[in-house]
């Protein structure tokens, strides 16, 4: 019997029960349904934290200078500044896991333009931060690494800091601001990035070339850093490594012997994006149980429904064992028929999945990424259920006496 | 034509009920010539519903030998004995074995789907075949728009749709009235003319009559073996009195 006979004569045999065919299936409908929704919501919701954090920069370190302690009150991180220049270059060098770092140097000043002013954060730094930021902009160029050494006087805008002194403009690159009454071309405005995920504004910012922060902002050289240094590695799988590489290299160049803290500390992000991600995954991981639990139960339906039909249908077996049908055939016959069942119970689910995250998205305005891979899956799923608990009573059918089954009664 | 269309040599088949053996056959043997027309007879118990089971390669026997159509069925597992089945068996049952919801033509194509014959000729085939048995026009009739004897009609026009060798049927008018009986014994008549060889099983000495050899079972032995003239079922249903009603109602089936 060619396997599209096999088919037709599965489907011919579902549809002769309507709505017991749709009961079997339902335990694979929900379960597969689920399992869609599920992974719809739980995919948009690691999509959201990650785009958050991807904001920052990806495969980000940031470190700062340890704390001050004058008489028992320590001042925390950042407050006393540790790291030198050297300590920079140091970490650019010998890191191995280091793709770049660049420092930020950060102080509140008022800016102001011809018509506005504006207390923001400056921060004097290199072209590689824009790399490591991931950001670009949206008009103007980035300074260039000559700017950097020259110190010249360009102001890359945040979006935010743009609108607040350049009311009704969208594009006030060329204009005139001053920081310290330094005159300063705005050479860009930077990309919008929104919140950082501790609820702060990307865009409320100034970036200018480090030597003319130095020089017109900070106020002369410093041998240490007052700020930060950024550092991002090759991949997020090098961030740890670079982590331990950038403690190690400062502990030594610092001098720190075996019992006395670090005098820096250095953030992994990448980390703080895991610990979110997974907070998300704990509570799709109890869904996804609910879910497996579904499918068996769906299973075993289809099981138990597989061999009612077996047993009621005895006689057409029977029948068909002695106009000629093997063993084999009527095995691949019941197999067929479950597996139908699973497979269309699948795609049902499938559908319902895919309507509900959409309802979801909606309704509740969650952010759902279904998965093409999760679908196929889940159908290859539904398929597994149909061969695994359809086996037993295909096989019972198949061992089925034909005299005996052309008596059943 | 040196060797018989069925060979049994010592044939016996033994059930093991619990403790009990219980010895339906006991050494039967028997020749079956290639168109030849047998009825089987013999008391309930008496081993020939054992016999027509082994002669179908529904069973295989305990000991002795069965060769069909010159090969030696009697060692064959259950795929082998499926195609020896579908390539050289036809059956006939009591209660017609009709597939419910499913037409006439369908039911008919059944043996060829197992064949593996494609759509056309399959189609094709079926047609031919209920057409033989006189209802071409009723193709896509299901069995319960079917009167009895129609619905053994297509059960026969199941069983020679596959060409077969050897037509086996099991009380073929068991559940028949008398005229629709005789009906259907013509049907086997002509079938036998046209050189299928045909055993069939029956405890009505009348219907045995129609028979050109006429084998009784007894205690798992054939007791008896015996050649006649058959009775024409043509002439017999012409001869019919036309007082008696005609067959209307359709009979109740045991379709499946």
């Amino acid at each position: 019997m060619s396997p599209l006979q096999t088919l037709r004569v599965a489907i011919r045999a579902i549809l002769r029960n309507k709505l017991r065919s749709l009961l079997t299936a339902l335990g694979i409908i929900v379960g597969v349904g689920v399992l869609i929704a599920i992974s719809a919501v739980g995919e948009g919701a690691k999509q959201n934290v990650s785009d958050k954090f991807a904001s920052m920069g990806s495969n980000l370190l940031i470190v700062l200078s340890g704390s001050a302690s004058t008489g028992g009150s320590r001042g925390g991180s950042g407050s006393m500044p540790t790291l030198t220049w050297d300590d920079l270059q140091a970490i650019q060098n010998e890191c191995s896991a280091v793709r770049r770092a660049a420092p930020a140097l950060r102080t509140r000043v008022s800016v102001v333009s011809d018509e506005q002013n504006w207390s923001t954060e400056v921060q004097g730094t290199t072209p590689d931060f824009f790399i490591i930021r991931e950001w670009q902009t949206t008009s103007g160029v980035i300074f260039t690494q000559a700017d950097t050494d020259d110190g010249t006087k360009i102001a890359m805008l945040g979006r935010t800091v743009a609108d607040k002194i350049f009311p009704g403009m969208a594009d006030p690159s060329g204009a005139t601001i001053r920081i310290k009454n330094i005159p300063f071309l705005v050479g860009g405005i930077l990309a919008k990035k929104g919140q950082n995920p501790m609820g702060q504004d990307y865009d409320d910012v100034v970036v200018v070339p480090l030597k003319a922060y130095q020089r017109f902002i900070a106020g002369g050289f410093n041998a240490y850093i007052n700020g930060a240094i950024l550092v991002n590695s090759y991949s997020p799988e090098a961030t740890a490594r670079a982590s331990t590489q950038v403690s190690r290299l400062l502990r030594d160049r610092h001098r720190l012997v075996d019992g006395l803290d670090d005098d820096f500390s250095v953030r992994n992000l990448t980390e703080m994006v895991q610990a979110q991600v997974e907070g998300v995954e704990t509570v799709a991981m109890l869904l996804w149980i609910t879910a497996a639990v579904s499918l068996l139960v769906g299973g075993i339906g289809i099981m138990n429904i597989m061999l009612v039909s077996v047993t009621e249908r005895t006689r057409e077996i029977g029948l068909r064992m002695a106009v000629g049908a093997t063993p084999g055939q009527i095995l691949i016959q019941f197999m067929t028929e479950a597996l139908t069942l699973a497979v269309v119970g699948g795609g049902l689910g499938i559908a319902m999945g895919v309507g509900s995250a959409m309802v979801l998205a909606w309704w509740l305005g969650w952010s759902v990424l279904i998965r093409p891979e999760i679908t196929l899956l889940a159908f290859g799923v539904s398929a597994g259920v149909g061969l695994v608990f359809g086996i037993y009573p295909a096989y019972r059918a198949s061992r089925l006496d034909p005299i005996d089954a052309l008596r059943y009664e | 034509m040196t060797d018989p269309l069925i060979r049994l040599a010592s044939l016996a088949k033994v059930y093991h009920m619990g403790d009990v053996d219980v010895h339906a056959l006991r050494g039967a043997t028997l020749d079956i010539a290639a168109g030849d027309f047998v009825a089987v007879m013999g008391a309930s118990g008496s081993g020939k519903s054992t016999l027509m089971n082994i002669l179908g390669c529904l069973d295989r026997p305990s000991s002795g030998a069965y060769r069909l159509d010159g090969r030696d069925v009697s060692g064959l597992d259950r795929s082998e004995l499926a195609l020896v089945r579908n390539r050289t068996i036809g059956f006939v049952f009591q209660s017609f074995n009709l597939l419910s919801r499913t037409s006439a033509l369908e039911n008919v194509e059944l043996p060829l789907l197992y064949a593996g014959v494609g759509n056309r000729e399959r189609h094709a085939r079926a047609h031919e075949a209920l057409q033989r048995v006189g209802l071409g026009d009723r193709v896509d009739h299901h069995p319960n728009q079917l009167s009895g004897g129609q619905q053994q009609r297509v059960a026969i026009a199941r069983s020679l749709v596959g060409r077969p060798r050897l037509i086996l049927a099991d009380e073929p008018t068991g559940n028949l009235d008398t005229r629709t009986s005789v009906e259907i014994m013509v049907l086997f008549q002509e079938l036998g003319r046209s050189g299928i060889t045909i055993v069939l099983v029956t405890h009505e000495a009348d219907i045995a009559e129609y028979a050109a050899r006429v084998i009784v079972m007894r205690d798992g032995l054939v007791r008896e073996d015996r050649r006649q003239t058959p009775r024409d079922a043509a002439a017999t249903l012409a001869a019919w009195p036309a007082t008696e009603p005609e067959p209307v109602a359709p009979v109740a089936g045991g379709a499946p």
